[in-house]
């Protein structure tokens, strides 16, 4: 049929982009946390296919938000423990 | 003339945000020089101040608004109102070592009584009914698989929002539309058979081939219905279908049948029971009743970028978690606010970020945040205490004692406020040092 979904067009969807290495270790030495503190998001996420990102990746978030104006997070890849 | 003020206000690097409201401002208009000194002056004053960028953006919009509706603020005015803003602002900085989440809790726990305890009445936007009110909220808490009320507003593209006609295409290929309204069905108890004569005025009007009714009809009563016990002739030039019961002797398979083929879905999106037209602020728009994100964005001529559900869970399925997150924060926002309830949002946000934190959304009950906690007091303090202190000694668990909620039980200081800061005293001047001796 006609339209195509791009996910990361959506309203709702913030800007995801893959950090560098390099980023990533200056952003955990800045908040002295291991990677593992970081919150996650799994790796058959919809957006996680869209930006092609693979698990141990981190992707920086950019979200709009109601108080800040536009505010950064970060989020794990990780795979989706099995039930 | 206003290029000269531009390349001054470069001068002072402001932020993105304030820099494109003044040069909005400026451009085509003559401004004053001592009307833009004084002007920028405050500016770079409420820039100085270190406001939340949506509170510098009012004050500065609002301030501009005064000035051309030439009623500008005066220097006192101004004075009080930028003292005023920045002490009200200091009252809602949080402290270091402050306990957010409990805040965070009885900021909303406590609005959440004053609900009336049974919102049942539901209202809404044109016939379509909503659940509100505390059923609700608990509803988005809980993060349920589907709300109990599921809804969509579906909005459209180019060409289609504006025309009345269109936007209706549109709704005859989302709502989900049962074969008896396209026709005739007639059962004919003498010789077993169900007959369907199509309406070809009605399938014109609702654009649909009445070959592609005829194809899909059995089709979907087989896969969808899992009704098999019956096979049918198609007469398409008449627009007529049978269908017979391969029972020949029982009127019960008969009727059966009727039913099924009464009620199987030919046309639209078997989830979506019915759609409601509406046209808001220049626009038409399409509400539903139920819920189907993803074969809705398929259909021709929906937005796929602002089309929303209040499915929660389907949103984190087809959009990801963080478009969930924003979809709790909308939804209990809204929810609170509908109620007259006014709870600060960053209230919210904290509850979103911790329901959205390990990837997918979590209750926020024993199921989900409060039952995953590494901490077994901390878990047996919440919920079903017996059963956890159980399983946690029959597996041998450990408790580093790291948290609150298990150092209040076993009474030692908690790491919160002051029993968060741990002192550390440097000697001024190497007096203490020489004083000792």
């Amino acid at each position: 049929m006609g339209t195509r979904l791009n996910v990361l067009m959506h309203d709702m969807v913030p800007k995801h982009q893959i950090m560098e290495n390099e980023e990533v270790s200056k952003l955990l030495s800045d908040y002295n946390i291991t990677i593992e503190q970081l919150p996650k998001i799994y790796h058959d996420d919809p957006i996680v296919k869209a930006v092609e990102a693979l698990p141990g990746t981190v992707l920086r978030i950019t979200r709009k938000s109601h108080t800040a104006g536009e505010a950064e997070s970060y989020r794990l890849v990780v795979r989706r423990p099995k039930k | 003339m206003s290029e000269k003020y531009i390349e001054r206000l470069e001068s002072f690097s402001l932020p993105e945000t304030i820099h494109d409201l003044i040069t909005e401002w400026l451009s085509g208009k003559e401004v004053e020089e001592d009307v833009f000194t004084r002007i920028l002056d405050r500016i770079c004053r409420i820039n100085d101040a270190h406001l939340p960028v949506k509170t510098h953006d009012q004050l500065i919009s609002l301030l501009l608004k005064k000035e051309d509706q030439d009623n500008p603020v005066t220097d006192e005015q101004f004075d009080e109102i930028l003292t005023r803003v920045i002490k009200e602002y200091g009252l809602t900085r949080i402290e270091p070592c402050e306990a957010v989440g409990i805040i965070a809790a009885q900021s909303i726990g406590e609005p959440g009584t004053q609900m009336t305890m049974r919102t049942f009445h539901y209202a809404g936007v044109a016939e379509i009914n909503v659940t509100l009110g505390l059923p609700r909220l608990i509803e988005i808490m809980d993060a349920r698989k589907e709300p109990s009320t599921p809804t969509m507003t579906i909005y459209l593209e180019d060409g289609f929002r504006e025309d009345r006609d269109r936007a209706r295409e549109v709704s005859w290929d989302v709502e989900a539309s049962p074969l008896h309204e396209f026709g005739d069905i007639v059962t004919d108890m003498e010789n077993m058979r169900v007959i369907v004569t199509l309406n070809k005025a009605v399938c014109d009007k609702r654009r649909i081939k009445i070959s592609e009714i005829l194809e899909r009809a059995p089709a979907k009563i087989r896969e969808r219905r899992h009704y098999r016990d019956f096979e049918f002739e198609v007469n398409e030039a008449e627009g007529i279908i049978r269908f017979i019961p391969k029972d020949q002797l029982s009127y019960q398979n008969l009727f059966q049948l009727v039913e099924h083929v009464r009620n199987v879905i030919v046309q639209g999106i078997d989830d979506i029971q019915r759609v409601v037209v509406r046209k808001e602020s220049g626009e038409y728009i399409l509400y539903t009743e139920g819920s189907n994100l993803k074969d809705v964005f398929e259909v021709e001529g929906v937005d796929t970028t602002r089309t929303r559900t209040n499915n929660i869970n389907e949103i984190s399925h087809i959009l990801g978690i963080e478009a969930a997150r924003n979809a709790i924060i909308h939804e209990a926002n809204s929810t609170l606010r509908e109620q007259g309830i006014g709870v600060d949002v960053r209230h919210i946000m904290l509850v979103a970020d911790m329901m959205c934190m390990d990837g997918e959304v979590k209750q926020i009950g024993r199921h989900g945040i409060a039952g995953e906690k590494e901490s077994v007091l901390s878990r047996a303090a919440f919920e079903v205490t017996v059963n956890h202190l159980l399983d946690a000694s029959i597996a041998h668990e450990h408790d580093v004692l790291c948290g609150v909620t298990e150092n209040v039980i076993v009474g030692q200081p908690i790491q919160l406020g002051t029993g968060d800061v741990r002192l550390v005293v440097r000697p001024m001047n190497n007096i203490t040092r020489t004083g000792e001796n």
